[in-house]
């Protein structure tokens, strides 16, 4: 048994030698790999198979091992003025699944993650109501509950792409965005208790924080599935995804998503914000912007292969997997097309496809070593189908900003390596 | 209005002074504008202690921070520049978000009269009053901005869904496809130290080997 440290990193990494020449082997045809000699991680003792692991009391709450650094949220500086009015990403090309860790889901701020403790908080109903109302914390959890999972998609994913292919990831390409499951109370129910009046036809959310990101929203919508959230993924949200209390709007753009909340105001109209003329409307090319584009349609992007995971192992089994959402309900169909669009394999759902949330598809091909251009096409239950950036960009033009749910291509090369592309 | 349900008796009454506090907004039709003035040339003087270092001495930006006034007639041009002046529909939006949201990093640090002034000012910068006017809760909804009919509610609807809803072709749907544009051309995604875009997952042949300590 030989246990001692140096020498087992040693003999490690003279396998891991062998190993990369095995894998050219498969790259050459070889589909059953066979062993070239006893693989000393089996043949040896290892010290994980002998000794201790951490203590239960080592880590009261945990991050994920060393080997999963790479799994975190990204910025890219240049793409705003002020890390505080910003974006960051998640690391979509990373994760399977449909649920988003909360500690790399992504971020955007218009003046920084306040902090904001239950004691203090306070959110105020006024406005056209019979009775306007101040809330603490500890009132709003002695409401009724509810649950719903949800995708939070910023309105702008997908933003720098509408003219050309320009960042390198679907962590930066499609990453602003995270899904998780919400428990809290249906706004229908604080509104009922002031008593929403008869011309109070718009609800003006606003938050705590200096931007204070007011966004005005139907009547109707605020009544049907949006959620005052406490919880996601299991426990309080974030400081940064806005504790104690955030706006959950299922299907809506994410700026919506008010985080924070400090209070809900009743009018007979809506206020028009800062964040629903200058910003959020989307600019046509006869120069008149839409405004109000409140839900995010369907649309889909391939995690793996994408530019942050090549393929390395080679020819043979490959897994195809990638993500659907649709804000209009739920996702029916995902297509795969490994040759630009001419021809679409149907892949399969891989779990539940949830109103509003992400679904996950899978497609397991063979893969011959060439050159593939890979999309994926999602389908919601309305049949709608998501559209190619170039019917998107016929009817908008390019100085949208936001809303860009055009279907991604990866360009993957002989290498495995692959890349973001636009085909014609 | 929603059915009344039985109430919980949760929450108490919102004071006046709260509410007052609180609820700054102000509509397009003037709802929610207190009582005050300010005229272009107290606000230029505002403007220059609390904004210029940031939005330039004529609302014209600084740097990479937002132009506040020019663009006029860009909003079809290749690269649109969207100010106050040529994009926003109302000056209710310019009022308020000063007021609440501004100087950045020291946002409700302006009074009533000096958000009037502002706002003057940023009328006078995009060149839409004379130098002597007075903004006021009086005359404010006179004011009507340039692109204020340049916006309609989302007509996704009409224009866009029944295109995007025929049955979706399966084969031989498209002549051979070429690249024309490749995102390493550009080479703007944060790399790491191996010159792949950041986050890249680790090569498994090496990685045991190689993998940093945290």
């Amino acid at each position: 048994m030989n246990n001692d440290e140096p020498e087992t990193g040693t003999s490690r990494r003279g396998f891991l030698r062998q190993t990369a020449l095995a894998g050219a082997g498969l790259v050459a045809g070889t589909s059953a790999a066979r062993a070239e000699g006893a693989d000393p991680l089996i043949t040896e003792v290892q010290p994980w198979a002998t000794e201790f692991g951490d203590p239960v009391d080592a880590v009261p709450y945990g991050m994920p091992i060393r080997f999963e650094q790479h799994v975190v949220r990204r910025n890219v500086e240049w793409l705003t003025e002020s890390p505080v009015s910003s974006i960051n990403f998640t690391p979509i090309h990373a994760l399977e699944g449909t649920i988003t860790p909360q500690g790399c889901a992504f971020e955007r701020h218009h003046s920084g993650a306040i902090e904001l403790s239950k004691a203090d908080y306070r959110l105020m109903i006024n406005g056209l109501v019979e009775r306007p109302l101040v809330f603490t914390f500890e009132d709003l959890l002695r409401f009724p509950r509810t649950s719903v999972t949800a995708f939070c998609e910023c309105a702008a994913n997908g933003g720098m792409e509408w003219g050309g292919a320009q960042l390198e990831g679907c962590q930066f390409t499609q990453g602003m965005i995270h899904n998780m499951e919400y428990v809290g109370v249906p706004l229908r129910v604080l509104l009922e208790e002031a008593g929403v009046k008869p011309e109070g036809k718009w609800l003006y959310a606003e938050g705590a924080d200096a931007s204070s990101n007011g966004r005005s929203m139907p009547m109707e919508k605020a009544l049907d599935d949006v959620m005052l959230a406490f919880y996601a993924n299991g426990e309080a949200l974030r400081k940064e995804h806005g504790y104690p209390a955030r706006l959950v709007v299922p299907g809506w753009e994410g700026n919506m998503w008010v985080k924070w909340v400090r209070r809900l105001g009743v009018y007979d109209r809506a206020v028009e914000s800062r964040e629903e003329t200058s910003k959020y409307t989307d600019l046509m090319p006869d120069g008149r912007a839409r405004k109000w584009t409140w839900v995010m349609d369907a649309k889909s992007v391939i995690t793996s292969p994408s530019p942050q995971a090549p393929i390395r192992h080679g020819k043979g089994p490959l897994v195809i997997t990638g993500l659907a959402w649709s804000g209009n309900g739920k996702i029916t169909k995902v297509d795969v097309s490994m040759d630009g669009g001419r021809n679409w394999v149907e892949a399969r759902i891989t779990g539940e496809a949830k109103a509003k949330a992400l679904t996950r598809f899978h497609l397991d091909i063979d893969w011959d070593g060439s050159e593939l251009m890979l999309q994926s096409r999602a389908t919601d239950e309305t049949g709608y189908v998501q559209p190619t950036k170039d019917a998107l960009r016929a009817i908008r033009g390019r100085n949208n900003v936001y809303h860009n749910n055009g279907i991604q291509t990866w360009w993957v090369r002989a290498d495995g390596e692959v890349e973001n592309v636009e085909i014609a | 209005a929603p059915a009344m349900a039985e109430r919980l008796g949760l929450g108490r009454a919102a004071l006046p002074e709260e509410i007052s506090a609180w609820d700054v907004a102000v509509l397009p039709d003037g709802q929610g504008l207190r009582p005050g003035s300010g005229d272009v040339a107290t606000g230029e003087e505002v403007f220059a202690a609390n904004c210029a270092m940031c939005h330039g001495e004529f609302a014209e930006g600084l740097d990479a921070w937002p132009v506040l006034a020019g663009g006029d007639g860009t909003l079809r041009d290749m690269r649109p520049v969207k100010t106050i002046g040529s994009y926003w529909p109302h000056l209710s939006t310019v009022y308020d978000y000063i007021h609440r949201s501004m100087p950045f990093g020291a946002a409700q640090t302006l009074s009533v009269d000096e958000t009037y002034a502002i706002t003057a000012f940023l009328l006078y910068s995009n060149g839409l009053v004379e130098e002597d006017f007075v903004l006021s809760d009086k005359n404010f909804t006179e004011i009507q901005l340039p692109n204020a009919d340049g916006f309609y509610p989302d007509d996704r609807a009409e224009s866009e869904y029944p295109l995007f809803s025929a049955a979706a072709c399966m084969t031989d749907c498209l002549p051979e496809q070429k690249i024309t544009k490749r995102a390493v051309e550009l080479n703007v995604t944060p790399t790491d130290p191996d010159g792949k875009p950041a986050g890249t997952l680790p090569d498994l042949h090496a990685a045991a080997a190689v993998a940093p300590a945290s």
